[in-house]
């Protein structure tokens, strides 16, 4: 199908944007790479008023990598992140889970923004974004305002409000974690379930700190603090049922045409696993 | 509705015309220059019959509004052959039977094109070039022979 008739607008600076978001009684929506949007667009399962273009707005691109965070631009595309070298040396986990994502064709448009603000509870850089602690910069002609991403998820979408834009991704580097991110994938769409397991280890090899995320196992991405406590002291090489099930425990997965809530817990519980024994083995960046 | 004027370049050609912002890449390319290679399957994104290069890197024309490719560069499967000789790729993808209908081979072969500029090795492009295509003839066998076959005869040519 094709889309029905809507006003387009091309802003081409930040301010621009943020104005022509302002307007009051206008239904806006942003369109950064498209890849979601404009299948919706297409199916008529959206039909805005007007679509605000900011693939024009060079100040929502870049990539700026300091001592302790890095901070992308929310317009940065995920074939950029994928090649990015510095990204790669000091968050690998980042341009190694943007590669996961789609297929190539796809992620030469796709955005990291557009991808955190379209928020499909199973997508793979929404539940990194809650593994790392990511912070969500979004502006609007009121002001500049900072969320972090365990609570920008709020179903049945975000918590950014319709004058606001998304700029700035701010992800914590982590140092001294390793990270990987394991997904249990569908052809042609997002995962059925993501999981994200960070961990530090001490000199003796154990767990002094983890993180648990995982996406496609509730209404958003979920931070599991159960299995990031159950993990502390642990040796990954172990036994890790108790944590797998403690995890499992307090999630109630959806139902829905692509898998059921036993599959999706089942997934998980592999995917858990299989991230420990990799970062296990020496895996994991 | 307020119609944009475009300028873009297909295939080395500078076009200028006027567009509905809603209409497609994709319909832009088959409507209005004629270009009837990029063929339309799903329309949202997933078969990948309409995978073209935008400013050399494959996408997919269904989901690029045609207002957005003002100013930039797009290649299509017209752009392959040369006066009637076909380009490796199309030769590899012909000769190990890797299209029977040939619906999707315009999208594969863009995409063979993609892989070409990045200098992927053979491995990497085995192992992600199909992810994105859909083909209901070939069982993808054929297919894979040809790009293992092409990307294989390019790294020896090196």
């Amino acid at each position: 199908m094709k889309p029905a008739v809507f006003e387009y607008q091309e802003p081409r600076s930040l301010g621009e944007a943020v104005a022509v978001l302002a307007t009051p009684g206008r239904e806006c929506v942003v369109l950064a790479g498209g890849q979601s949007l404009v299948p919706l667009l297409n199916l008529r399962r959206v039909r805005p008023r007007i679509v605000v273009d900011v693939n024009q707005v060079p100040e929502l691109t870049g990539v700026h990598i300091t001592d302790d965070v890095v901070r992308i631009g929310a317009m940065t595309r995920l074939r950029d992140i994928e090649r990015h070298a510095g990204l790669r040396s000091a968050l690998p986990v980042l341009p190694e889970t943007a590669a996961l994502v789609a297929y190539p064709q796809i992620r030469t448009r796709t955005t990291i923004g557009g991808s955190l603000c379209h928020a499909d509870p199973a997508a793979e850089l929404p539940t990194l974004a809650v593994a790392l602690g990511a912070r969500l910069l979004l502006r609007s002609a009121r002001g500049d305002r900072i969320e972090d991403a365990e609570s920008f998820f709020a179903p049945p979408g975000t918590s950014r409000r319709p004058d606001e834009l998304l700029t700035e991704i701010e992800l914590p580097r982590r140092q001294g974690f390793r990270f990987r991110f394991e997904e249990a994938t569908r052809s042609g769409g997002f995962p059925l379930v993501g999981v994200c397991l960070g961990v530090r280890v001490d000199e003796r090899g154990l767990v002094a700190e983890a993180l648990v995320a995982a996406g496609g196992v509730a209404e958003h991405p979920v931070r599991l603090p159960a299995g990031e406590r159950l993990l502390h002291g642990r040796d990954l090489a172990g036994n890790v049922d108790d944590v797998v099930s403690a995890v499992s425990a307090v999630l109630t997965p959806p139902t829905n045409t692509h898998a059921t809530a036993g599959y999706r817990h089942a997934l998980l519980r592999t995917l858990l696993r299989r991230a420990a024994a990799a970062l296990a083995t020496g895996g994991g960046n | 509705m307020a119609h944009k004027e475009i300028t873009v370049t297909v295939n080395g050609v500078t076009s200028t015309r006027t567009v509905e912002p809603r209409t497609l890449l994709s319909d832009f390319l088959r409507h209005d220059l004629r270009l009837t290679g990029t063929h339309v399957g799903c329309e949202h994104g997933v078969c990948g019959s309409c995978t073209v290069l935008l400013d050399g890197a494959a996408v997919r024309a269904c989901l690029v509004l045609a207002a957005q490719v003002d100013g930039h560069t797009v290649e299509t499967v017209e752009s392959l052959a040369d006066e009637g000789r076909l380009c490796g790729a199309q030769r590899a993808v012909m000769e190990e039977h890797g299209l029977q209908c040939g619906f999707c081979t315009p999208g594969i072969l863009m995409s063979m094109a993609a892989a070409e500029r990045d200098e992927q090795t053979a491995d990497e492009v085995v192992s992600t070039v199909l992810q994105g295509h859909v083909c209901r003839c070939t069982g993808y066998l054929g297919l894979r022979a040809a790009i293992e076959r092409h990307f294989r005869e390019r790294e020896a040519a090196r």
